[in-house]
């Protein structure tokens, strides 16, 4: 054996992001996706008229008397309101999105790792909570246990942890039979390190690419939520901008179609982040 | 004698298929004398394997079992152990390489995390200690410029590299009993032999004993002192590396053998047509079955071959066999 040069270690990480970078729509949604962070971060000290108060005729449409995108059936600066509720809408999208991680990946770990009766009874609560109507299921919850942020959250969470549950069960049931998993039971390593530390890591690529999209859906979730009523009225948010103004879509279309765009520009961006992160995370597609 | 270090006896492990089960190890016993090394050899199939997952308490949940028999080592049986217990021992006192070092490895953590997790495990050793001793470990096991490599992840490596990182990590702690599953099936033959001058000189300095499992008779002549021959879950024969290489009593064995090639030192001689032992190890549906199982495929098969299982005849060498016609062999 020689002293060759060793070859240079490439972080992982740097790996994944030439991956991603290459991918030029994906890299368009991070772009839009940092704006809109950065514009809910400081928007509302930057902009800071508040979005209750009246501060214009009513149904002033975009442009007039320099509110830009007008205002609403109360004379509320939409734009106001679209800076605020994007706050709101992030926040949720990605509160929600981390309940649902941890119970899924909870969930599916064990059912995975053990197998036997405990991945049956898992697998059968994970296929119950799968058939129920989502909406429906979490408008009882909010329903009950009243409108406010957290429990919106929750409920959004609650409902949508299934798919995290069943991709992190089938990578664990992978993983688990692979030989670097045989070895480390050999060296005598406890069952939570082996599920946890060991086997975990290894899942965690298409966990994380799941999680993006779920910011995505919890997003429109909360949106379809607050379309309905069942919104905190202390807090603006997107869904309820539309939600508020459904009466007057034919007189005032922009005071929906605006804040329905902001949802459809951020959901989309979200989208093409996770499709960024499935190419440079996937080994499958590596190197093509 | 002494007591010896490992003392497997009347070793039965069942397995649970779908239609049935069936003793994939039947009526195995052998000894392990501390700084001995033995050598498993047979064909794929025959049990090899399950044996050191036995020995391991690492057979497949719900589907092997320890039937009957006992696996004392050090004064304990292992059949009986608690998992608690048995996972102290496992990395501990009796540690495993295996077979594929190319997957054997986690590919998430360096090598040097990895070696260190066994020591802070076992040994309570600290971060620090911990990651001075896999440098040093790495460097035992020749791994050249150690001090750079320990922090490599496994992609970095080549498989005999890996190879020498998992023998670092099944040594960390100074095993009484290292058990090899073939460790060397996945490398080319020229890294083959600098893996088993590794394992000499770390059996030479460690004092640990070694249970190889292999299919190749090189490899158990340069590494063992003792050799047991398996076919269809039973000992066929069991004795001396020397003498059963010398004197084989089982047709399976002198099959074996007679498989080696020998290279000739000049391509015009003549050369035998290199021999084989006609067909194939039987299905395990037949395993528990009162006869030789080997009789389908011996040279040597008369009736009583069919009809009864061979009992197992030890020589005052220790030299034993499990063949009706092992005294008339030779």
């Amino acid at each position: 054996m020689t002293d060759e040069p060793i070859q240079k270690a490439r972080s992982p990480f740097i790996e994944a992001w030439e991956m991603f970078a290459r991918n030029r729509s994906a890299v368009a949604g991070l772009i839009i996706l940092v704006l809109i962070s950065l514009g809910a971060v400081f928007g509302p000290a930057l902009y800071p008229t508040d979005p209750f108060d009246m501060v214009w005729a009513p149904f002033s449409p975009p442009g007039d008397a320099g509110f830009i995108f007008g205002t609403d059936y109360l004379g509320r600066d939409l734009l106001a309101m679209i800076i605020n509720g994007a706050r709101v809408s992030l926040i949720i999208g990605l509160a929600a999105a981390v309940v649902s991680i941890v119970i899924g990946v909870t969930i599916g770990a064990l059912a995975g790792f053990y197998r036997g009766i405990i991945e049956e009874i898992l697998m059968r609560i994970t296929e119950f909570f799968q058939v129920l109507p989502t909406l429906l299921f979490s408008m009882v919850i909010v329903a009950l246990f009243g409108a406010s942020l957290p429990m919106i959250t929750l409920a959004i969470g609650i409902v949508s942890w299934t798919a995290v549950a069943r991709i992190t069960r089938a990578e664990f049931l992978r993983i688990r039979e692979l030989e670097y998993v045989m070895a480390s039971r050999a060296s005598g390593t406890k069952n939570a390190k082996l599920m946890f530390r060991i086997i975990l890591p290894n899942a965690l690529p298409p966990i994380i690419v799941q999680s993006a999209l779920m910011v995505g859906s919890a997003i429109l979730f909360e949106a379809g939520l607050s379309f309905l009523g069942l919104t905190d009225p202390n807090v603006v948010s997107w869904g309820q901008i539309i939600g508020s103004n459904r009466q007057y879509i034919l007189d005032a279309s922009y005071t929906v179609t605006i804040p329905g765009l902001a949802i459809f520009v951020t959901v989309l961006a979200i989208s093409l982040v996770g499709d960024g992160l499935n190419d440079a995370l996937n080994p499958k597609l590596r190197s093509r | 004698m002494s007591d010896p270090l490992l003392k497997v006896q009347n070793l039965r492990i069942e397995l649970t298929t779908r239609d049935d089960v069936v003793p994939v190890i039947d009526d195995l016993s052998f000894e392990l004398a501390a700084q001995e090394s033995i050598s498993f050899v047979g064909e794929s199939g025959c049990g090899k394997s399950m044996t050191a997952l036995a020995i391991m308490g690492l057979l497949p949940e719900k589907i092997g079992r320890v039937a009957s028999g006992s696996i004392i080592f050090d004064g304990e049986d292992l059949t009986q152990a608690s998992e608690d217990r048995l996972r102290e021992i496992r990395g501990n006192d009796i540690s495993m390489i295996f077979q594929e070092p190319m997957t054997s490895l986690n590919p998430v953590y360096t090598v040097g995390e990895q070696i260190a997790e066994v020591l802070r495990a076992h040994q309570g050793l600290g971060q620090q200690a911990a990651w001075t001793m896999a440098e040093e470990l790495l460097d035992a096991v020749r791994i050249p410029n150690a001090k750079r490599r320990v922090s490599d992840y496994p992609f970095q490596m080549s498989g005999g590299q890996r190879q020498r990182v998992m023998i670092a990590m099944a040594l960390a702690c100074k095993p009484k009993i290292l058990i090899a599953d073939e460790p060397t099936t996945a490398l080319d033959v020229t890294v083959q032999a600098q893996i088993f001058d590794l394992l000499n000189d770390l059996r030479r300095q460690t004092g640990t004993s070694i249970i190889m499992i292999t299919h190749d008779m090189g490899a158990v002549a340069e590494m063992s002192e003792r050799m047991i021959v398996m076919y269809a879950g039973r000992g066929a024969e069991i004795g001396g590396v020397d003498e059963i290489i010398e004197k084989p009593l089982h047709p399976y064995t002198q099959g074996l053998i007679a498989c080696v090639p020998h290279i000739l030192a000049t391509v015009s001689a003549e050369r035998e047509r290199l021999l084989e032992v006609p067909g194939i190890v039987p299905s395990l549906r037949e395993f528990g079955k009162d006869q030789c199982l080997f009789a389908s495929r011996c040279p040597v098969r008369t009736d009583i071959c069919l009809q009864k299982r061979p009992p197992i005849e030890t020589d005052p060498s220790g030299h034993s066999v499990a063949c009706w016609h092992g005294k008339d062999a030779s």
